[in-house]
């Protein structure tokens, strides 16, 4: 009884440096956060910084109110955000399918395989110029380079995770007499569902590459014509404003696909 | 009646840089109804020789029949379960043990039924919605001969079906799955390295010699061991003098 209460008090104690140690760590992330903005105030302020380069986090602040109460932000980030997620779905579900023929035609993919070699390793962006001119300016063109900066990567990573399916449960769904559009769909993309939730989190952040960079070649809305219209105004804080807002949209949006993880890859861990 | 007919089997396997035989000569013949054992060291081939006979691998040369129809031919009358469970992980065990009957397209009311009270005389009712990461390695075990038997195959094979469990669970694994294709009627092959599993299983014993894979030598179990429950022939007084003879010819196959 003595020995039980013993272990009880052990295990409170544990548990109580495990939450201080919570405390701690979101004690110094808010920290960092407020030295960092505080820091930059200040220094802008007393003009340690160029406050015409640098901006200042409370001109930001008066500019993000402004933007907001007249509602032309929400215009912009509309677009960008919306030409985002086309982007990223797009690219990962088009590299899924590349992958799944691929997968289907060994001899294809053998065929195939020194272009997508060369195809990955060029600046995808640098094709933006071709891209705008032959598709026009417009909301289009600035979803396919939010498309084109993730597919082949995409369809790469997934054949890979395709070819690296265990044959063995191939092996079992054959005896049954599967087909191969069956082996497909009861083992090879199951078993692959990691990986293209994986390359979906990758995804976002390329295609937020993409579709800034789309924007400052097409100009003429979304965070991305901000940035590049500020820097021709030498409104410094208009394109830092742009900044945040990217950030803090681009969290939310991996958050969200970390969030579609949990929901689908099921396998009784949870 | 044969009902199962392996004549004149030869296999290479060929990769880039090699050539591989692993049967060479392979001929004999199964009775309806009966259990037979495959023994024998390892890399004789033994897997392959049932890849064949499942028709999953076309041989080099030699043709494999069931009731006289050529096995690459037939459809979801032959059940292998293979080495390890492979259960699929993603899927629950509901959909693990009719996976067979999905693919084949002849999932019906009747027979999933027929796949649930299999599931409840392997002692696994009640866990069609878990997921095969949260049973034991014996029960998992379990569930892949509850998916191989739920499409009803004429012929079963097993490849090392108990070789990852302790002995204990072993023990009991064997009087059920003997007891269950017993009461089924079914022919099945196993393939074991345990004599002891052998005997006690099986009517007749095949033994493989290895590079390349032959049929060494045939074995028929005594009639007073065939009708026993495995763990009772176990324990049985012509069970020690077969183990013994199996036992020498093994070496005498190692000592080569
Ligand atoms: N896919 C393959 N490609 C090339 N060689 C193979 C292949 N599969 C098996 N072999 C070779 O064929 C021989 C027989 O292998 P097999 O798996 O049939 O043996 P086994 O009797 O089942 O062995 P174990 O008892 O260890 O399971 C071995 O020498 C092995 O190296
Ligand atoms: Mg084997």
């Amino acid at each position: 009884m003595k020995q039980n209460n013993e272990i009880e008090l052990l295990h409170q104690q544990y548990i109580t440096s495990l939450r201080r140690e919570k405390i701690w760590v979101r004690f110094y992330q808010i920290l960092i956060f407020i030295v960092f903005f505080a820091g930059w105030e200040v220094a802008s302020q007393n003009k340690w910084i160029d406050p015409l380069i640098f901006s200042s986090p409370s001109k930001v602040g008066g500019l993000l109110k402004d933007k907001v109460l007249d509602g032309s932000l929400f215009v912009d980030l509309g677009y960008t955000v919306t030409e985002t997620v086309f982007g990223f779905l797009l690219g990962t579900l088009l590299g899924t399918l590349l992958a799944a023929i691929l997968w289907w035609s060994p001899r294809l993919s053998n065929i195939l395989d020194p272009y997508l070699v060369i195809l990955n390793s060029m600046p995808k962006v640098a094709l933006g110029p071709i891209l705008i001119v032959a598709l026009g300016p417009n909301m289009t063109s600035i979803i396919m380079m939010g498309i084109l900066v993730s597919v082949i990567i995409t369809t790469i990573t997934v054949y890979t995770s395709f070819k690296n399916v265990d044959p063995n449960y191939l092996k079992v769904l054959k005896t049954f007499g599967a087909t191969r559009y069956q082996l497909f769909k009861e083992a090879i993309l199951p078993a692959s569902f990691p990986t293209i939730i994986s390359t979906l989190k990758v995804n976002v952040g390329l295609s937020w590459v993409g579709v800034i960079v789309g924007e400052f070649l097409v100009s003429t809305r979304g965070l991305g014509y901000m940035i590049i219209y500020g820097f021709q105004v030498f409104n410094f804080t208009l394109v830092l404003l742009s900044l945040v807002v990217i950030a803090i949209f681009a969290t939310i949006m991996y958050q969200l696909v970390a969030l579609l993880e949990k929901i689908l890859i099921k396998n009784g861990s949870t | 009646m044969v009902f199962l007919k392996i004549d004149g089997i030869h296999h290479t396997y060929f990769t880039k840089n090699s050539a591989t035989t692993a049967l060479s000569d392979i001929s004999l013949e199964v009775r309806e109804g009966e259990f037979v054992s495959f023994l024998g060291p390892s890399g004789c081939g033994k897997t392959t020789l049932l890849s064949i006979i499942a028709g999953l691998i076309r041989p080099t040369e030699g043709t494999v029949s069931l009731e006289n129809q050529p096995v690459h031919k037939l459809n979801n009358q032959i059940g292998y379960m293979l080495q390890q469970d492979y259960l699929f992980p993603w899927k629950s065990i509901k959909e693990n043990i009719l996976l067979g009957l999905k693919i084949s397209n002849s999932l019906t009311e009747e027979k999933e039924q027929y796949a649930f009270n299999l599931l409840e005389q392997m002692g696994l009712g009640g866990f069609e919605t878990q997921y095969p990461s949260q049973l034991s390695g014996g029960m998992r075990q379990r569930v892949a001969l509850v998916r191989t038997l739920a499409t009803e195959p004429k012929l079963l094979m097993l490849d090392e079906p108990f070789s990852a469990l302790d002995f204990q669970t072993k023990l009991k694994l064997e009087d059920l799955v003997s007891d269950t294709l017993k009461t089924f009627g079914k022919t099945a092959i196993l393939v074991t390295h345990d004599i002891g599993e052998a005997i006690a299983m099986s009517d007749r014993i095949f033994l493989f010699s290895p590079r390349p894979g032959r049929l060494h030598k045939t074995f028929e179990v005594p009639e007073q061991l065939k009708n026993l429950a495995p763990f009772q022939a176990r324990n049985h007084e012509a069970y020690p003098e077969l183990f013994q003879s199996i036992w020498k010819e093994l070496e005498n196959i190692e000592a080569k």
